[in-house]
């Protein structure tokens, strides 16, 4: 999955100086509006710009157009009055991590010349049911905005929003030039919205539907057959989350069409046979989404394995995913183009050591794994042994229980950290881990970006020690000095935060659940990761005043999410109270639940220069 | 089948072992109450995810919930990965590529196969075989096993017919090879681990398996 570049936004204690002038009725009336348009009254100096400045300008924008970092933008467009205005009219990509931290219009009226948008919606525990549905991040409005300002608009990828076919068609027919389509852990669309966007973006080069939830409806619509019926331009067309029958003709017409297609990912409704007819239609596919990758014989009966195998041998292919319904009869198939693979997603496929073995070892050039825990700690070894090249790695539940079996432990982590040592990013679902395994982890893995442990059983100590996890967690900050993301898991104390606020200065998201003792975790947190953009935290036993710890850090922040923790109305509303600059939301589990009104079960703060949302449901309170 | 469940819960809570630190308790409580699910309403999927997770959890909110009930949310594993994974495990019992509203029926539905276990009481001179994805949940269950074992129960003091449910506690092996008390568990998770029942009568079931009828 593509993840959108972390560029961060500037505070809104910079941005609010640099609002767009004139406008009347603005509330930051005791904030310096500097005069932006040149002709508008007012602020600093006002008047005309003296012809040298206009040139200087234009000099500038040519220059700028070569940053294309958000971060460096940011730094930028804080230089001075004409830096602002140049890096306002060159910035091409506008990054908005919380689509409620600035209006629509905001945005378009300080930037003008933008050709993609990045969105990003609902806090990231919204994909673990923590958050109601009907919370928000409605893209409408945003739609409704981008249409007028942006008709050169070519690339919108939105994350985790919630999007209607009334969006989907507006954006179709609002942007000639649209070109690329990402939609991320979306929902409220379905394969009308879809339609529209085939039929009417000409130019699409990219269609990229990941984990979305497709809304049931009455009557599909045959969205592939909406495609331009001359060659188009599409470069990628994922739609394996899309789980509902759909045309094959219509998709083998398209794809052979489609010269320039390089990622396709079907859905689980293409078994091996059409499988092989789609390769042979894309000899150029570089990566691909194989369905199910189990029989269903049509006219020409059952596909052998062989047969499969010579189409695997015929391509080109470098990322393999999709085995949803995998016959692990047909994996060797796979074999032939295993040496070239740099990426493999078997995350869907239930498969046993025995049955992964043999191609994880062919697998020697591989770069990304994800797989199941049913890989075992021997699988994992395997990996080690084989793919020195690995830089990312993640391991989900068969069983996502906190009482399953689990079949991967420390034992494979230590493995992998003995193996790969290149290793860039690891997601670890287990149920039993020592803290010697991270460790050796922290040491043998120095280029650790992002680190994510899961381990299952809540409040699970060290498995041969019986210590808190502390140490391990400790270690990783300690010793992976890029480290930028982090979740923690199993018996945790305040020692692990102390650590990590001590040593993680450059850690941007960290998730926390059923960890900590005190108010001073969140308080070493705070205090010690100055880099923090996201926290997200539940079930941990933090109070008002760990909340309050964290005053003085929340406008750097880009959001807070607390649930299932200790807060109280009045720990939330002081924040309120003393920030005007965050939006404070918080929600009750039962909303009619009078028994306690002071208990807060779930917080979101965020900074935003957009105020209170006026599109929050009743179920959410803003203080 | 929620309520047998959570009555055991009660009755057991004393007894039970359980790792956590002081204070633990109000959050894995907390955690438990259902949530309405953050995905749109009528998908077939989401319903059986919605249906698995939120709705294993004890629907009396007055029962506090042991400490290895479910939790929302927990493992963090996305709903859309669980959703799909359980689909695509049901369908490959069932036929390859079949539409989404078949693989999104219960997981209690029967599948293409079966779950079956042996069960056997104390005294019986036989032992009996069942489907527990035949039942959506335990009092279900257990009116099953009553009415299986109900001619072995003859020979009660009183010599009625009748069961008398204090007499009998209805056990399990788990994969550890444990002997477990039905109930503690939700019963998703239940008809996972279960490899045997076993139905104790007698002096050893004296007390275990009191107050279980609602």
């Amino acid at each position: 999955m593509r993840d959108a570049e972390e560029g961060s936004e500037s505070p809104p204690s910079q941005m609010s100086g640099d609002g767009p002038g004139g406008s009347g009725g603005e509330s930051e009336s005791d904030r310096w509006m500097p005069d932006l348009r040149g002709g508008n009254g007012g602020g600093g100096g006002g008047g005309r710009w003296a012809p040298p400045d206009q040139v200087l300008e234009n000099v500038l924008e040519s220059v700028l157009e070569f940053l294309t970092a958000a971060r460096d933008r940011n730094a930028a467009s804080l230089v001075c009055r004409s830096w602002y205005r140049a890096e306002a009219q060159t910035r091409r990509e506008l990054f908005i991590g919380n689509c409620y931290a600035v209006s629509p219009r905001r945005a378009v009226e300080r930037f003008g010349g933008v050709r993609d948008v990045v969105l990003k919606g609902k806090p990231r525990f919204a994909d673990f049911s923590l958050v109601p549905y009907g919370w928000g991040a409605y893209v409408s409005p945003w739609v409704a905005a981008l249409g007028p300002a942006y008709p050169r608009l070519e690339r919108i990828c939105l994350k985790r929003m919630t999007v209607s076919n009334d969006d989907l068609a507006l954006i179709a027919k609002s942007f000639p030039l649209f070109k690329e389509l990402s939609l991320v852990c979306c929902e409220g669309f379905s394969t009308h919205g879809l339609a529209a966007i085939a039929e009417w973006c000409r130019y699409l080069r990219v269609l990229d539907l990941i984990e979305d939830y497709i809304d049931e409806e009455d009557e599909l619509v045959d969205w592939i057959s909406k495609f331009p019926e001359s060659n188009t331009s599409l470069e990628s067309l994922v739609f394996d989350c899309v789980s509902v029958p759909f045309n094959f003709e219509a998709l083998e017409a398209l794809v052979a069409r489609s010269p320039a297609l390089r990622r396709l990912r079907v859905n689980h409704h293409v078994p091996v046979e059409q499988l092989r007819s789609l390769m042979a239609k894309a000899p150029q596919l570089t990566h691909l989404g194989t369905g199910a990758f189990r029989s269903e014989p049509g006219p020409g009966g059952v596909l052998s394995v062989s047969e499969l195998a010579t189409s695997f041998a015929a391509s080109r292919l470098l990322c393999l995913s999709g085995f949803r319904d995998v016959n692990p009869e047909y994996l060797p198939a796979i074999h032939p183009v295993c040496v070239n693979l740099t990426s493999l997603n078997f995350s869907f496929a239930s498969l046993t050591a025995e049955e992964l073995i043999p191609v994880i070892r062919n697998c020697a050039r591989l770069r990304t794994f994800w797989v199941l825990d049913t890989v075992g700690d021997e699988g994992l070894r395997a990996v080690a042994e084989t793919c020195s090249d690995l830089r990312e790695l993640r391991v989900f539940p068969l069983n996502a229980t906190e009482d399953s079996e689990g079949s991967v432990s420390d034992v494979g982590l230590q493995a992998i950290s003995e193996g790969c040592h290149k290793l860039e990013l690891i997601l670890y679902f287990c149920q039993r881990m020592t803290n010697a395994a991270v460790i050796a982890m922290s040491k043998n893995c120095p280029d650790l970006v992002t680190f994510r442990l899961c381990i299952m059983g809540r409040h699970r100590p060290d498995r041969i020690t019986g210590e808190p996890m502390d140490d391990g967690f400790g270690a990783i900050v300690m010793n992976c000095k890029k480290l930028t993301r982090l979740s923690v898991s199993g018996l945790l104390t305040d020692k692990a935060f102390a650590y990590i606020g001590k040593y993680g200065k450059l850690i941007k998201t960290l998730s926390v659940a059923f960890a900590g003792n005190t108010d001073m975790s969140l308080q070493f947190v705070f205090e010690g990761c100055t880099r923090l953009q996201k926290l997200e935290v539940r079930d941990s036993p933090f109070s008002d005043k760990g909340l309050l710890s964290g005053l003085s850090y929340f406008y750097n922040m880009r959001f807070l999410w607390m649930n299932s923790c200790k807060l109280t109305m009045r720990g939330c509303r002081d924040v309120a109270q003393q920030m005007p600059d965050l939006v404070v939301e918080v929600m009750k589990d039962h909303p009619d639940d009078e028994g306690e009104m002071e208990t807060v079960d779930k917080l979101y703060l965020y900074r935003s220069l957009a105020g209170p949302r006026n599109d929050a449901p009743p179920f959410v309170n803003i203080l | 089948m929620e309520g047998a469940a959570t009555d055991v819960e009660m009755n057991l809570k004393a007894t039970e072992l359980r790792l956590g630190l002081p204070g633990t308790e109000e959050g894995t409580q907390k955690a438990a109450v259902p949530t309405p699910p953050s995905t749109p309403r009528a998908g077939s999927k989401r319903a059986l995810l919605a249906g698995g997770e939120e709705a294993k959890k004890p629907s009396a909110a007055a029962a506090p919930p042991s400490a290895k009930a479910q939790v929302v949310g927990w493992p963090p594993v996305r709903s859309y990965r669980k959703s799909c994974f359980q689909a695509s495990s049901k369908s490959k019992a069932a036929e390859p590529a079949a539409p989404q509203k078949e693989e999104a029926s219960s997981a209690a539905a029967a599948a293409a196969g079966g779950l079956f276990v042996k069960v056997s009481m104390d005294g019986a001179p036989y032992l009996r075989k069942i489907d527990l994805k035949m039942y959506k949940g335990y009092r279900e269950l257990r009116e099953a096993l009553e009415a299986m074992f109900l001619c072995f129960s003859g020979g009660a003091a009183d010599g009625a017919a009748t069961v008398n449910p204090s007499d009998f506690a209805v056990t399990y092996e788990d994969k550890d090879g444990d002997l477990m008390l039905v109930g503690d568990v939700p019963f998703e998770m239940f008809i996972s681990t279960c490899k045997r029942l076993r139905i104790m009568k007698g002096s050893e079931a004296r007390g275990l398996g009191g107050a279980t009828r609602e």
